[in-house]
């Protein structure tokens, strides 16, 4: 888990003027003597900022530190948290990171073949692997909580939804365009309604009101 | 208070107190591996299940479940039994089975309750998970294999060590202790990681594949490496100090040790003196007993005793001390030392030199002035109570000196005896009930030293560390012979000189009982030197007749530490080659020249001791005592300006067996390269 590789870890981070508006008003939410609560704000914020300065969304180790300076606390004690939750990423990823849900009602659904075609359009071979273009590393993830749109790919933060092969090669295909295709179901539904209209309450016809 | 049944036994326990402990008062042994009574309760092995009536019908893990009146507990059922065999099995998938090649075994805490609670085969066939060795630093081997997570090395490190460094990362099957990033643990404390860890995940890293636990004859010992005096054990197979484990005692250490004390035990076996030697021609010589006395009566002969000097060194046994003493009064000679670095120590009174407080006592103070010390590199056992102290909250503490990590909060004030007259340092122990005071060597082995000291006594007197039932003020020594020596009176008689006296040709016979940290260089070049020692060091280096002694793992010996506890060590194995007990060495001299010095056994000469200070007849016992006499020391002169500084800069090395040991070194190459260098 620990894995950085040497000449991927930076040797310096800093929070730049965003963030720090940001941690302001983050450390104003814990009383004093607390601020170690916003180490998972603050971690997601170091996330974001190398994501914004280096187009690989991932918490350095020297991140790790900074967080741990401001927020007064032992670095091992980042280290726990950062390595614990999954949505941090201890090592750099693409530009896009494909996060596959392979949990049970994705994979009846058919999340194998949307891991297929992740491997297919980006040359992937397995999980956490980068492409080589760069642009899109492959993870596992357990349940996105999204099952009755499954199968679902998270891309970044956005869930592109009831996917399939074919429509995970178009969605790649455009983020590789450099286009951003609207999050949400793929199949045309609206949210996670039945798909073709409804199929309940289908005999009652109602009146607009007078 | 609790009345509790555990299996049909009546106990009452204290309100607060967990399932765990009624169990242990009843006695009734409860098997655990994360629980430990001086950490934090964790609550994940899951071993110490038990079963609790009229409670929800499930297993309870008694480490983390309070007790209640009227409660009754199994520890012996049949769901207890299930639940922990189920326990056993989980820890077990995992868990290498390398027990033939794990230096834990034998004394293994998994392998101990496998045998109550393991199944005779295992029902996994899948492979086992492999973890990745994590490098701790010379002292801590790792097999992070056999972690079964238990975490006590997680809570040591940060709750008594005081350095959070350990810790577990990533989870699930994926879970691993360590540092996360590698460096060697900068605590010195870090070998008693060794001794909770409850399976072979963390082992002695020098003591690899060296012996089994049943090989070993254990004695109950003291430890000299510093002035605390541990409790400690000493394995030894064959005629070979193995190891050196900590012994419980509550006064003292609990039940910890520090590095040194544990892992310079391989100094023991290197660069010894095991025979006599005298120097002809400017080269030294080996030579036999009766060889090595003539050449010493020789110089000895006709000379007046005033041209006659001793001085004893830090790891000097209280025997070898008196009889020398003795032999230097029969000699006619006034002139002995026991401050080899000019402590202005004043023995006109024992609590102006002792740590009148006690090391337990640190608990039940509410504010610590420490001046001229850092207790972590010079005494870590009295560090670590500091530190367990302030984790109790309510205990400021300020200290004079120069700022370091003591791992607990510090306001530094200062760095000179000018700070003491700070209104903050006034202020803070005019607050405190029962305030205290830690004077240490930096403070007073320097010039304007006893000036500091009678200062730091006024403070305390003004400030109220002296009362009839308190007593504040407190001298931490770095030398585990120091307090015993004062209490002997080896300091300069009258009219005798002392160590800067007898240097530069102050004397032309100069005894060195173990005597190697002052700068021998100023001894003067026609001063006949007699070394008495255990290893070939500074003192030996200068000697022109060398009398081999024995190490503190080799003689019946009675030390006294800081706090003024007299303790007595024990012979764990004979001294090398021609090496003797330092006493029978002085007596025999003594007996070659016709001196006699009225004792021929050791119970004689612990009768002397007695004798000459009545504080030898009670060992192992400290009472605790007021402040009767507000008078201070003698004093003499203003304090300077100059800042303190401590004596101990590199913990690892302070005396000839540290410095003889190759662990010491590497600790030292780890932990002060600077240091490492020098010394090459």
């Amino acid at each position: 888990m620990a894995d950085t590789t040497p000449q991927a870890e930076p040797a310096h981070f800093a929070f730049d003027d965003e963030s720090n508006a940001a941690i302001a008003k983050i450390l104003a939410r814990y009383p004093a003597g607390k601020q170690a609560s916003a180490v998972l704000p603050l971690l997601d914020l170091a996330q974001r900022q190398m994501g914004r300065q280096t187009g690989s969304a991932w918490v350095p180790r020297v991140a790790m530190d900074e967080i741990a300076r401001v927020l007064a606390m032992a670095p091992i004690r980042v280290y726990e948290v950062a390595t614990f939750y999954l949505m941090f990423n201890t090592a750099p990823v693409g530009k896009f990171h494909l996060q596959v849900c392979t949990t049970t009602p994705c994979w009846l659904r058919g999340s194998d073949e949307v891991v297929a075609a992740c491997r297919k359009a980006t040359g992937i071979a397995g999980w956490k692997e980068t492409s080589a273009d760069g642009l899109f590393t492959m993870t596992e993830v357990e349940c996105l909580g999204g099952c009755v749109n499954a199968p679902i790919l998270q891309v970044n933060d956005d869930f592109y939804e009831d996917m399939d092969g074919p429509r995970t090669e178009a969605l790649l295909a455009a983020l590789k365009r450099g286009e951003v295709p609207q999050p949400g179901s793929m199949s045309g539904r609206q949210a996670s309604a039945p798909e073709g209209g409804p199929t309940t309450l289908t005999s009652l016809t109602f009146t607009p009101a007078e | 208070m609790a009345k509790v049944t555990v299996d049909g036994i009546e106990v009452e326990v204290p309100n607060g107190s967990n399932v765990l402990q009624a169990c242990e008062a009843a006695g009734k042994e409860v098997p655990r591996f994360c629980y430990h009574e001086r950490l934090s309760v964790a609550g994940n092995c899951r071993m110490c299940l038990v079963e609790i009536e009229k409670a929800p019908p499930k297993p309870f893990a008694s480490c983390a479940y309070p007790v209640a009146d009227g409660m009754v507990v199994h520890t012996d059922s049949e769901m207890v039994r299930k639940a922990r065999r189920g326990v056993m099995e989980f820890l077990l998938i995992n868990h290498p089975l390398d027990c033939p090649i794990c230096d834990q075994g034998g004394e293994c805490d998994l392998q101990d309750q496998a045998v109550g609670y393991g199944g005779d085969h295992s029902r996994y066939a899948e492979n086992k998970r492999a973890v990745k060795d994590k490098n701790l630093g010379p002292l801590v081997k790792t097999v992070m294999t056999r972690c079964i997570h238990c975490t006590r090395c997680i809570r040591f490190s940060t709750e008594i060590a005081g350095v959070s460094e350990m810790g577990a990362t990533a989870r699930g099957e994926s879970m691993e202790v360590g540092t996360y990033v590698e460096k060697a643990l900068t605590s010195e404390l870090s070998g008693n990681l060794i001794d909770i860890c409850p399976v072979g995940a963390l082992t002695s890293k020098p003591y690899a594949f060296v012996a089994r636990p049943w090989e070993l004859k254990k004695t109950d010992s003291v430890d000299v490496l510093d002035a605390v005096g541990a409790s400690i054990r000493v394995d030894a197979r064959g005629g070979e100090v193995l190891r050196i484990l900590p012994r419980l005692n509550e006064d003292v250490n609990e039940e910890w040790l520090a590095d040194k004390s544990r892992f310079a035990v391989d100094g023991l076996k290197r660069r010894r003196l095991d025979s006599c030697w005298v120097r002809r021609d400017g080269k030294l010589a080996p030579a036999t007993w009766p060889e090595a006395f003539a050449a010493i009566a020789a110089k000895l002969a006709g000379l007046d005793g005033g041209r006659i000097g001793a001085i004893a060194g830090d790891l000097c046994d209280a025997e070898s001390m008196a009889a020398l003493k003795d032999l230097m009064g029969a000699l006619g000679s006034a002139n002995l030392d026991c401050r080899q670095d000019g402590a202005a120590l004043d023995a006109s009174r024992r609590d102006f030199y002792c740590f009148n407080t006690s090391i337990a006592g640190i608990e039940e103070a509410d504010a610590l002035l420490i001046v001229g010390a850092n207790p972590r590199r010079e005494a870590p056992l009295v560090n670590a109570r500091i530190r367990k102290r302030g984790l109790a909250g309510a205990f400021p503490v300020a200290a004079i000196g120069t700022p370091a990590d003591l791992t607990y909060p510090v306001t530094w004030l200062g760095d000179s005896p000018a700070a003491l007259a700070e209104p903050a340092v006034r202020d803070m122990l005019k607050a405190a009930k029962r305030p205290m005071m830690i004077v240490g060597q930096g403070a007073l082995a320097r010039a304007d030293g006893a000036a500091v000291l009678a200062a730091c006594w006024a403070l305390a007197a003004e400030c109220g560390l002296l009362g009839a039932e308190w007593h504040g003020f407190n001298v931490l020594h770095t030398a585990a012979s120091r307090v015993g020596a004062l209490d002997l009176g080896f300091l300069p008689g009258p009219g005798g000189r002392d160590l800067a006296g007898m240097m530069g040709g102050g004397v032309d016979v100069l005894w060195l009982l173990g005597a190697d940290e002052f700068d021998t260089s100023r001894i003067g070049a026609d001063t006949f030197v007699v070394y008495q020692g255990h290893h070939g060091d500074r003192g030996a280096a200068r000697a022109d007749v060398i009398l081999p002694g024995a190490a503190y793992t080799e003689k019946q010996g009675t030390y006294v530490n800081t706090e003024g506890r007299v303790q007595r060590g024990a012979l764990a194995v004979y001294p090398p080659g021609d090496a003797r007990e330092d006493w029978t060495i002085i007596r025999a001299f003594a007996g070659s020249i016709g001196k006699v010095l009225g004792y021929d056994d050791l119970p004689a000469l612990r009768a002397r001791l007695e004798q000459a200070n009545p504080v030898f007849a009670r060992p192992d016992i400290l009472p605790r005592f007021g402040c009767g006499d507000l008078t201070g020391p003698a004093g003499g002169g203003a304090p300077g300006s100059a800042a303190f500084v401590s004596p101990v800069a590199n913990y690892y090395q302070t005396d000839p067996i540290s410095r003889a040991s190759p662990t010491m070194a590497e600790c030292t190459a780890a932990h002060h390269p600077a240091a490492a260098l020098a010394a090459e």
